[in-house]
């Protein structure tokens, strides 16, 4: 079984320097986004990397700040997930940069106050440094090294620096849901619940992806310990996507009913459009009404709780693209789509093999990392914590 | 009154189908006749062909070399104190695409970027049709929402209300693109017409002159290829006291330009005493590309 595991990585892992290659080879050109669909896949996935590693971070600060018993030993492997992650969204999105080498112009001559993007790169640049920091911290106090006065300290400068990370967190995903939300001719976007449903989505999404994780890394199966804190786990999973689901149907129900087609007609292609799927099937069958089953009836099980995480987990990265690509698919111009014929001016999207290939190796990447990171500093196993 | 009307303008719509048949030596005979066809029964539609004289005032012979006068005047002024402005004839426009054609070819625009697509809509339906062509370059607003979004500040207006993008300042995020309610900007993914073919044909490697520097498309990873890219209302060759080429190409002489602070100027006559609207109006942009309609 593990040996599958490791062929099936190497090979994605494989595949995905080879989209690397032609990326950085021929540039954009054999990516399937265009000047009308702008953005795609990549971004879909920054989203969805981000709000994994919001959601993670935030659990970290149960433990961290809040100082809630049975998060100890998990707080270090909730900030690795965090921090995995976010590496993962940070290359996802420079990758889509048109041009990559000019990335660090963003903190050189940022435009602000104005430009909602330039706020989310300094929080979530920001929020790098402070999650590398807190790593660092955890560690060290966890290494055995530091007794006395001296571990006290460390401990106080971690919680700081904890504190500050939550509400740093919820401002730099709530940014990146601004980011959208600030569009206002964009009105599948411009709604001031954006921002909010990204925040929730991340705690839906994060929590989903640890609890995944821990449901079936987690060393000492059979111990109290796992039992307890998965059965914590699976609530906080079960809540966060139903109450998603509660914030979903707000947006759609308000911008459906009755709406005027320039602000129905982004809903009505995800719902009704060429990818009805995404929604229907990966994220409102697979992504919750399984989930939410297995989770409300069959939740003793870890097994279970296991599985439903990993589906709630994965089908996200369906919610992240049905908040970029139905909000691109339609003209805002009326007779903009007949009125030069390319294929980049079309308005159809489906991600290029190049596309598929760079995820591919971003979820490699990301999957690669964590297992070092784990092999390394034995995450899940039941070690001592003396975080606290 | 109603019926009367509605074959008055089918037969003008005849009238401009035989015109369009006859090719472009007819058309001014034929434009003639229409004209005189229309003066007599179809009063509504004012100023329909060169009626701009009767309020333009001044001596002059060809309307555009006027408006190549008044870009020269405006140019010796200070940028601050210019405001460039369009004003499109949709009465006049014929949708034939030239000032489309005329852009790429004086932009040395790549395959999948247009700075002036023409949107083509049908009215009714048959046989009680009718077209309605709206050229659409960069609306220049007065408020763009496009330059506040980019975190890099490459993006911005001009002291003479020109939008431009500074390319080599452009890291290519895309934002502004789904900013522009107009949806004008686009991204050069660094295609060649000629991909596909054994070599690149000549005319793909002609340098691009926007913003008075010379833009190849010899390396994928350089400037302009990876841009955010748009209409700059040819800011290089007003520089140079020439006209936009869309302006200048027009076969039906359907545009306006100039510099709309100048009250001598055709732009500053055209919009203030014809019926004018633009796109959009109630997102506060105020663009400077006005719709004569």
């Amino acid at each position: 079984m593990k040996k599958i595991f490791y062929i099936l990585w190497a090979v994605a892992f494989i595949l995905g320097i080879i989209g690397v290659g032609m990326r950085l080879m021929y540039g954009h050109e054999p990516a399937a986004y265009g000047s009308r669909v702008v953005w795609g896949l990549w971004v879909a996935m920054y989203i969805y990397f981000i709000g994994l590693s919001a959601g993670a971070f935030l659990l970290s600060s149960l433990v961290y700040v809040f100082n809630i018993k049975i998060f100890e030993k998990v707080g270090k492997l909730a900030l690795i997930t965090a921090l995995v992650t976010l590496i993962c969204a940070l290359l996802s999105i420079w990758f889509d940069l048109g041009h990559m080498w000019r990335a660090y112009e963003v903190i050189t001559r940022p435009n602000l106050p104005s430009s909602m993007m330039a706020w989310m790169i300094w929080l979530y640049s920001a929020y790098f440094i402070l999650l590398i920091f807190e790593t660092l911290y955890a560690f060290r106090i966890d290494s055995g090294k530091y007794s006395g006065e001296e571990l006290n300290r460390l401990k106080k400068r971690l919680k700081i620096l904890a504190s500050i990370g939550i509400p740093l967190a919820i401002a730099f995903h709530g940014g990146v849901g601004a980011l959208f939300g600030v569009v206002s001719a964009n009105p599948m976007w411009h709604s001031a619940l954006t921002p909010i449903f990204f925040l929730v989505g991340a705690v839906a999404s994060g929590s989903a992806l640890f609890t995944a994780i821990f449901a079936f890394f987690w060393k000492n199966k059979d111990s109290e310990y796992f039992n307890q804190m998965i059965q914590i786990l699976a609530k906080i999973v079960l809540v966060s996507v139903l109450f998603d689901l509660l914030l979903e149907w707000a947006e759609l129900s308000i911008a459906l009913w009755m709406g005027t087609p320039a602000h129905t007609a982004g809903y009505r292609a995800m719902l009704f459009g060429d990818y009805w799927y995404v929604f229907w099937i990966f994220h409102l069958l697979l992504g919750v009404i399984i989930p939410v089953w297995l989770l409300a009836t069959k939740g003793k099980k870890p097994i279970a709780i296991g599985w439903a995480s990993l589906l709630v987990a994965l089908t996200f990265l369906g919610v992240r693209l049905n908040i970029v690509i139905p909000g691109l698919i339609n003209p805002r111009v009326p007779g903009e789509a007949l009125a030069y014929i390319h294929p980049r001016l079309s308005f159809h999207y489906f991600p290029s093999l190049m596309e598929w290939l760079v995820a591919l190796f971003i979820f490699a990447l990301g999957i690669g990392l964590f297992f070092i990171g784990n092999k390394i500093f034995k995450l899940t196993e039941d070690t001592e914590n003396k975080a606290l | 009154m109603g019926k009367n009307k509605k074959e008055n303008r089918r037969n003008f719509l005849s009238m401009l189908g035989t015109a369009a048949l006859g090719g472009a030596i007819l058309s001014p005979v034929l434009s003639k006749a229409a004209n005189t066809a229309l003066s007599s029964n179809v009063t509504e539609i004012k100023n329909f062909e060169g009626r701009i004289e009767d309020f333009l005032g001044g001596d002059y012979t060809n309307i555009k070399l006027r408006m190549q006068d008044d870009v020269r005047r405006a140019m010796k002024k200070p940028a601050k104190e210019r405001k460039w402005a369009m004003a499109i004839d949709l009465r006049k426009c014929v949708g034939c695409n030239a000032c489309t054609v005329a852009c790429i070819s004086e932009n040395a625009l790549p395959p999948g970027i247009v700075y002036r697509p023409v949107i083509k809509d049908e009215i009714g339906t048959y046989p009680n049709v009718s077209k309605r062509n709206t050229p659409k370059p960069c609306m220049h607003c007065e408020n763009p929402p496009c330059t506040d979004v980019c975190p890099v500040g490459a993006t911005f207006k001009r002291e003479d209300g020109i939008v431009v993008v500074d390319y080599e300042a452009c890291i290519g995020c895309r934002y502004c693109m789904t900013a522009c309610p107009y949806e004008h900007r686009m991204f050069d993914f660094g295609e060649h017409y000629s991909d596909g073919l054994p070599a690149v044909a000549a005319y793909d490697e002609r340098p691009s002159f926007e913003y008075e520097k010379e833009w190849t498309r010899e390396n994928k990873h350089d400037s302009p290829i990876g841009n955010v890219r748009k209409c700059t209302f040819c800011a290089h060759r007003l520089e140079e006291g020439l006209l936009p080429e869309c302006v200048t190409t027009c076969i039906g002489g359907a545009n306006y330009f100039g510099d709309l602070n100048d009250p001598d100027s055709v732009i500053a006559k055209v919009v203030s005493k014809l019926n004018v609207s633009v796109l959009k109006e109630e997102f506060g942009t105020e663009p400077k590309v006005f719709y004569i309609t």
